[in-house]
């Protein structure tokens, strides 16, 4: 950890979940903004722990869904009576009724991927350099270990490590951007 | 105490009572007696296992060398699909007339080989979305290795309606399944269940295949951190896009995947009911019935789980993952095959019934042949394994013993390939003119084309073991009694409550 290299944040390890859901009630109740929990699995009660709202990706969810039915609606309209119209069997040229199962696969479809953009979009994924990445002991934040990151451009930083300290971290380091 | 122990045991789940919001009060001083032990259920995870060692576990498999079965079970599988690969160029090069297929059997081995694929393929559907929604925790354990079953059943039923229209460049090329005009500019017909169908299942795999790949994330990135070389970690890495367990990205993941099992669930059970409307639309006896829709998807679950269990049984066995897919995960799946084969057998008898009360004598006859005619032995073959052997999943002995359950698992597999064989095979064989009658028996080639399907769904699934975890990492760490930071094993200081 050499002094003069620009900070990124201070990192803290923790053992157990209650030690984790603690410690971001404390980091939440001292008022910090630019900072993070990171888990190998998400925790229950977490996101009102850390005084996160509603994930949004339920929105791009629903505009994906809206384009994926009625593009299944004027597609079919386009080609099977504006374009084209054959008359099979005496039935009408267009009807929403034939149209539906496909503009209701589509739908979905369409979902699916609008629910895995967002997702992505709102997490800034993909991000594949991360400079918590360079902590050794980061590694097992995937694995079996909590942390907490707060950022140096959080205007409380300089009490960042006391605060961890104080919140029961069995390890601190600072990691550099 | 007694109160308590009812509760417990009815399955409401005690360890999330607390309150959320920050407040965190003191938790009340109720101090509940654990119930009786047969009163208890069994654990998730067993021996109350650490993070690591789940990590460890599941992420060993595919770190380590494969175990020494698993290069001929590869090299045997890779030579049954590359059997198919050839029998596939040769239906191509030569016709469908390779086939057993004649007039008036036009659809055979190859669309039931079609529906029983796509079939299997719903087990995972149903174990990732609908007990997800059901907040039914068990199906961590299986959730991944069912969803990459899918995909490679959903890969097996494609390969089917493509190469049976013969001229497979027609098929593939737009203008005839993709919408485009064709060369007459004439756009694909919209009225047919045919062209429904082509949507409904290139829906349901791609939707599989996001849906695996998001639960797969946080599990790459697990992967990501393990690597020992520079290869894997760029690769994990890369697919993992840089997933670091962030709880802010996990607050919009958990909504994404939540929202995928909301939308996979309406689209499983569209799948395969669209699949019936190929048959159910048609004015063939036999095929053109109102209960195909639910009683198709019934039968669809009930084959996956089917197929689930053939291949989770060997898979905990060998791995010795049987502290994570536990005696209590075989069982409960056994149930779900006990409840969707007693559906799969009440369709049958309703069908036979409205035959007999619809009164049209075309359907009656097509029922009775059915049962009676040159294909009766099919017919009690699917009944035998799909009405019968279920049934003795009443037993829990029976459900219990790996061996046993294993076995009738191939019987519910064998009965639900006869049953689509039986539907189709049977209700074209003989329609509306005897003159027009005939049999269909099928050639060599379409034999072990069918073979060929199960070395393709094999060698896939034995490389998805290989190089990723077969087991959701992540999912299982989290329902884990030592997850949850309001419980004594998750750190809780305090009474539990």
């Amino acid at each position: 950890m050499s002094a003069t290299a620009k900070p990124y944040g201070i990192l803290a390890r923790f053992d157990t979940a209650a030690d984790i859901f603690e410690a971001a009630l404390r980091v939440r109740d001292a008022g910090y903004r630019k900072w993070d929990v990171h888990t190998p699995f998400p925790i229950h009660g977490m996101d009102e722990a850390m005084g996160l709202e509603e994930s949004k990706v339920g929105y791009f969810t629903f505009c994906g869904g809206v384009t994926g039915f009625f593009s299944g609606m004027t597609m079919i309209w386009y080609m099977n009576k504006f374009d084209y119209g054959l008359v099979v069997g005496g039935k009408p040229l267009f009807t929403p009724l034939y149209a539906f199962p496909v503009s209701y696969e589509l739908t979905i479809l369409l979902s699916a991927f609008a629910t895995l953009g967002g997702m992505l979009l709102l997490n800034r994924l993909p991000k594949l350099y991360n400079p918590l990445f360079r902590s050794e002991i980061f590694k097992r934040a995937s694995n079996d270990r909590f942390f907490i990151c707060i950022e140096a451009a959080d205007p409380k930083f300089a009490e960042a490590r006391a605060l961890l300290e104080a919140s029961g971290a069995s390890a601190i380091e600072l990691v550099e951007d | 105490m007694a109160k308590a122990a009812s509760i417990s045991a009815a399955g409401i789940p005690a360890q999330h009572a607390h309150d959320s919001h920050g407040t965190h009060a003191a938790p009340p001083k109720i101090v509940a007696a654990d119930p009786p032990k047969e009163l208890q259920r069994e654990p998730l995870v067993l021996n109350g296992h650490s993070f690591g060692w789940i990590t460890d576990a599941i992420a060993g498999i595919c770190e380590g060398r494969m175990p020494v079965w698993w290069w001929p079970a590869f090299i045997i599988s890779a030579g049954v699909m590359s059997m198919m690969a050839a029998l596939v160029a040769y239906l191509i090069s030569t016709g469908v007339g390779v086939w057993g297929l004649n007039n008036p059997a036009f659809w055979a081995w190859d669309i039931t080989n079609f529906v029983f694929w796509i079939g299997i393929g719903h087990a995972g559907t149903l174990i990732s979305a609908v007990l997800f929604l059901l907040r039914q925790k068990w199906r961590t354990s299986i959730n991944r290795a069912a969803e990459a079953m899918t995909l490679f059943a959903v890969a097996c039923a494609g390969i089917f309606p493509v190469v049976h229209t013969g001229r497979v460049w027609f098929a593939l090329m737009p203008g005839y399944l993709i919408p485009s005009p064709n060369a007459n500019y004439i756009w694909p017909q919209f009225r047919s269940p045919l062209l429904w169908d082509v949507f409904a299942v290139s829906t349901y795999g791609t939707v599989s295949l996001l849906f695996w790949y998001i639960g797969l994330i946080p599990d790459l990135a697990t992967l990501r951190d393990r690597a020992k070389n520079k290869v894997r970690g760029f690769f994990y890495g890369l697919f993992a896009l840089g997933w670091t367990g962030s709880n802010r990205h996990w607050s919009n993941y958990e909504k994404a995947y939540m929202i995928f099992a909301g939308i996979s669930t309406p689209l499983v059970l569209s799948v395969h009911s669209i699949v019936s409307f190929d048959f159910a639309v048609s004015q063939v006896p036999g095929w053109h019935t109102t209960i195909f829709p639910p009683y198709f998807v019934a039968g669809a679950i009930f084959s996956g789980v089917g197929m689930v269990l053939t291949l989770m049984i060997p898979m905990r066995t060998l791995f010795k993952l049987e502290d994570i897919i536990t005696t209590r995960h075989v069982e409960l799946m056994c149930k779900v095959i006990l409840a969707t084969g007693s559906i799969v057998g009440y369709a049958y008898g309703m069908e036979f019934f409205i035959a007999w009360y619809g009164g049209s004598p075309y359907e009656l006859y097509a029922f009775k042949n059915r049962a009676f005619g040159p294909y009766w032995w099919a017919y009690w073959t699917m009944i035998s394994c799909n009405v019968i052997s279920p049934h003795l999943f009443w037993f829990k002995a029976l459900r219990t013993n790996m061996v046993f359950v294993w076995i009738v698992s191939c019987f519910v597999n064998v009965g639900m390939w006869f049953e689509r064989f039986v539907i189709i095979v049977t209700s074209l064989h003989r329609d509306y003119l005897p003159a027009s009658w005939g049999y269909f028996t099928p050639t060599w080639v379409d034999v072990f084309t069918f073979v060929g399907s199960f070395g393709l769904f094999m060698t896939l699934f034995l490389l998805f073991i290989r190089f990723l975890p077969a087991i959701a990492i992540s999912e299982v760490k989290g329902v884990t009694p030592q997850a949850d930071p309001h419980h004594p094993l998750g750190g809780a200081k305090g009474g539990h409550h």
